[in-house]
């Protein structure tokens, strides 16, 4: 059966170089000598970490608890002793630290006692607790928490289940091999998230270039005997494998930024991830390892099944790295990050170690000026007008370059490929998004510091007023002892005074105080309402980004990218 | 630190720019068929004057000279001002426009990309104004030979009247204002009987229009090469041919075809090189439209009712103007913000 596709606005076709690494099958590594498994992987909460140096951890035993209302667990690769909990560098291009696990394997690779469940009989709820204790987060690369995307949206059931095998990025072949091989089982989980969301329907998007896992996924449909499911081979054309491009391409449904797609009935996961739930699902076993491909400046591209915390260099090994090998990156060339270290581990979002060398990646010629010919706007994948907001981003005019939607801006890097002038505006997007986002915290910081020395102030105001008034009421009652001495035995009027003035006295403050609150509690609902959306719960790697930026701030007087220098 | 993406398209400025210099050879060499050599000694003096100009602004400002000078954006200029002057005009005129759009115009803005007004255009505007003569005197096809061509180009004294005239385009408009008076010899003859002279060809100026047919063959290469997009010239060449049809419609005795419109001076130019040049123009989709749609109306108005042989430079500086404004209020919706 045919489906009308639905196209999104731009995009580029780079040479994709898949061919290279698909020629064999998916390889098994070899235990390294050390693991290193950072506990921050996924977006969200950090988890805290639930071993201690000396500790003996069985392979797939917890390690890093799931700690806030977004967070996802961190487990033991394999068996073996820990031998620090400690900070050791992430695989991200700041070149940061993280709190990480390190374990040196015992060699035995033994199972602990793995928890199972039922996922027909079993309520969503707790399904969603096990899925997040077992640590399946997304594996196409954004590592969102799984379990926090397996609820249906406000009526209980999705339209569409859209499973994400497009795999757009040049040299990345792991969802492909991934199709190839384990078709039958990442069915088995995608039939068990629809079952979680109660979807209509589901809909595998498979980018055409790969004809063997279309194949492979509708000969795994048809021997399931499930009705409902489809694989639907879509143009090839990056960001084809962008979530919300993918979702265009087969509803026609475009989320806005910042908008959730199941408020649209639509909900997306990646081939791998699917895989990943049906382990958890039908054997306990958690998110210990995934596919890698390694690709690039390397004799033998291949695909392995590698234990998270493995040091890259490692796996590269194994494939063969050229002589003039000077970089791995983490993920492919449009939107991959440059390492710091050739033995950063790898995580549950490294999809492909590309090995780089000056000659695969040349240094971009120098950068021209603007001629302002739009192809970057042509290329746009969310009908952005680049050229623009590269004015506004050079001019650190943030104000307009949001004006211009900078946040609905992916980072795909497709204005940068197709720029002639040769700009790197991406970066430009990144250093003001980043801006923005220091801003935003330095105002929350001043305002809550604002906040707190109105209410100093407001106290102080307070408690001068009361003292003054427990002054004057002593002073009038020192007084009334005066007269009523004088007076004796005409004591009437005097205890009336203070009867009357006593009522009147707190009212007056209470009406005061009521209105400073209700100012107060004003102020506040409008800061929250403008409060930045993107400042919270962030990715890892953004979070790396914004500590890197803080610290080159903090290093040298905040100087910007000037091109021209 | 060089961040993703790793790899680019390639891509560049000066490929750009080369492939808008091949586009513009067809109607070169149907120029040089019709009319003479003389514009290429044309092309060669703005060139000289251009990169002379551009080499002495990037030391001046501190810039890379090689980087700059080979990005060929100076030779667009260049030609671009040899292809829209008179072909005899004098080889100091050539040079001193040349030097204004790349030092005044181009180089003073900012270079490269920051240019709010086509330098070529304001060249010819500022030319016009100050040397209205020099710049009305036209050559038939196949008037002047090239050694008389070179005298004019670097000779001293000119009787440049009594060999030249001016544009078909000009001189249909004055022989339409003719018709109109009942006094004149001419009075009641049709458009299409005063262009019967030997001055005219098929539709438009005898040779203009065999270089304007190079010109559109050059544009629409550029349109396939995806250089430009089909807004700017579409636009145009539509705005151009409704405004003059609709007059022509009404009162054929007092106005040209629409199609002599399109066929003469310098609207095949305008509509794919000239006002496609991106710096200067709108970028949106819509905003593409509207500038080049304004452009057309407005050379039209300029060449029935103005006093100039053309329409089309100053056409384009106005609507230069108006491309910030364009430009801000023609922003498409971004993705998921569309009203489908």
């Amino acid at each position: 059966m045919l489906r009308k596709l639905f196209k999104f606005h731009g995009g580029v076709k780079p040479q994709t170089h898949k061919a290279e690494s698909t020629t064999q099958p998916i390889a098994r590594v070899p235990l390294p000598e050390r693991l290193v498994i950072p506990l921050h992987q996924a977006v969200g909460g950090h988890p805290r970490p639930l071993v201690a140096p000396g500790d003996k951890v069985f392979k797939g035993q917890r390690i890093g608890g799931a700690d806030g209302s977004l967070s996802s667990a961190v487990h033991a690769s394999t068996s073996g002793i820990v031998r620090d909990v400690a900070p050791a560098l992430m695989p991200h291009t700041s070149g940061l630290t993280t709190l990480s696990v390190i374990i040196e394997p015992d060699g035995e690779d033994r199972w602990g006692e793995l928890d199972k469940v039922n996922y027909r009989t079993t309520p969503p709820d707790e399904l969603r607790d096990f899925l997040r204790d077992a640590g399946v987060v997304g594996l196409g690369g954004a590592v969102f928490p799984s379990y926090a995307k397996l609820k249906p949206g406000k009526e209980g059931r999705l339209k569409t289940l859209v499973i994400n095998g497009a795999e757009c990025e040049p040299f990345i072949t792991c969802d492909d091999l991934l199709m190839r091989e384990r078709a039958d089982d990442m069915l088995k989980g995608i039939v068990a998230m629809r079952h979680m969301l109660q979807a209509e329907e589901v809909l595998i998007g498979i980018e055409d270039n790969k004809p063997e896992a279309v194949a492979a996924v509708q000969a795994a449909i048809a021997a399931s005997g499930q009705s409902g499911i489809q694989a639907v081979a879509i143009p090839t054309r990056y960001p084809a494998g962008g979530a919300k491009q993918l979702i265009r391409v087969l509803t026609g449904i475009e989320v806005p930024h910042g908008r959730r797609s199941t408020d649209f009935g639509v909900q997306c996961f990646n081939v791998g991830t699917a895989y990943s739930i049906y382990e958890a699902l039908e054997f306990g076993r958690p998110l210990i390892s995934r596919v890698v491909t390694v690709a690039g400046n390397v004799d033998q591209p291949r695909n392995y099944e590698v234990l998270i915390g493995t040091p890259m260099d490692h796996v590269v090994r194994l494939s063969g790295a050229r002589p003039d090998t000077d970089r791995y990156i983490m993920g492919g060339p449009m939107m991959g990050v440059r390492l710091p270290a050739f033995d950063v581990p790898v995580v549950k979002a490294t999809n492909c170690i590309l090995v780089g060398s000056p000659a695969l990646f040349p240094p971009p010629p120098p950068e021209m000026p603007c001629i302002r010919c739009g192809e970057c706007a042509k290329a746009c994948p969310a009908d952005l007008a680049p050229f623009e907001m590269y004015w506004f981003s050079r001019s650190k005019n943030f104000g307009k370059a949001q004006e211009y939607h900078l946040f609905d801006c992916i980072e795909c890097g497709c204005c940068s490929f197709v720029c002639p002038s040769h700009i790197p505006l991406v970066d430009y997007f990144r250093f003001s998004k980043s801006e923005i986002w220091a801003r935003e915290r330095d105002k929350s910081s001043s305002d809550a510091a604002r906040d707190r020395f109105e209410f100093k102030n407001f106290r102080q105001e307070r408690e001068k007023q009361e003292k003054a008034e427990k002054l004057a009421a002593k002073a009038a009652a020192t007084r009334e002892k005066v007269a009523a001495d004088n007076q004796a035995g005409t004591a009437s009027p005097a205890a009336e005074a203070p009867d009357t003035a006593k009522p009147a006295a707190p009212s007056a403050e209470d009406t005061k105080r009521a209105l400073i609150a209700a100012a107060m509690e004003k102020a506040r609902q409008q800061k929250a309402q403008v409060a930045p959306k993107n400042t919270e719960q962030l990715s890892a790697e953004t979070q790396a980004d914004i500590d890197a930026i803080e610290a080159r701030r903090a290093a040298s007087a905040a100087t910007p990218p000037t091109p021209d220098a | 630190m060089i961040n993703s993406p790793f790899v680019r398209k390639p891509a560049s400025v000066q490929q750009v720019m080369l492939q808008v210099l091949l586009a513009l050879v067809p109607g070169i060499a149907a120029y040089v068929w019709f009319f003479g050599a003389g514009i290429l000694v044309q092309l060669t003096l703005a060139s000289a004057a251009a990169l002379a100009g551009e080499a002495a602004m990037l030391a001046i400002r501190g810039k890379p000279k090689a980087l700059f000078l080979s990005d060929l954006s100076a030779i667009v200029t260049a030609w671009l001002i040899a292809l829209t002057f008179p072909p005899i005009v004098p080889w100091w005129l050539t040079v001193t426009a040349t030097l204004l759009a790349i030092v005044v115009v181009k180089q003073l803005y900012g270079g490269l990309g920051q240019n709010p007004f086509n330098p070529a255009m304001a060249a010819f505007c500022l030319m016009i104004v100050a040397y209205p003569a020099l710049m009305s005197q036209w050559p038939a096809a196949g008037q002047l030979d090239f050694s008389s061509q070179l005298q004019l180009i670097f000779g001293g004294i000119r009787q440049v009247d009594a060999i030249t005239g001016a544009t078909p385009l000009d001189a249909l408009r004055t022989a339409l204002r003719a018709a109109a008076n009942p006094d004149s010899q001419l009075h009641g003859l049709r458009a299409s009987q005063l262009m019967d002279g030997p001055a005219y060809g098929m539709l438009g100026g005898k040779g203009g229009e065999w270089v304007a047919l190079g010109f559109l063959l050059g544009g629409l290469w550029l349109l396939q090469r995806r250089i430009i997009t089909w807004h700017i010239p579409g636009a145009f060449c539509l705005a151009l041919a409704a405004s003059a049809g609709l007059l022509w419609a009404v009162r054929p005795e007092g106005f040209a075809s629409p199609v002599f419109h399109l066929a003469s001076g310098g609207a095949m130019l305008g509509a794919f090189f000239i006002l496609t040049d991106p710096v200067s123009g709108a970028t949106t989709p819509r905003g593409k439209l509207l500038f080049a749609a304004g452009a057309g109306v407005l050379t039209f108005v300029i060449r029935a009712f103005g006093a100039y042989p053309d329409g089309v430079a100053f056409a384009t500086l106005l609507m230069n103007l108006c491309v910030p404004l364009i430009d801000m209020n023609t922003q498409a919706p971004v993705f998921g913000h569309k009203k489908d």
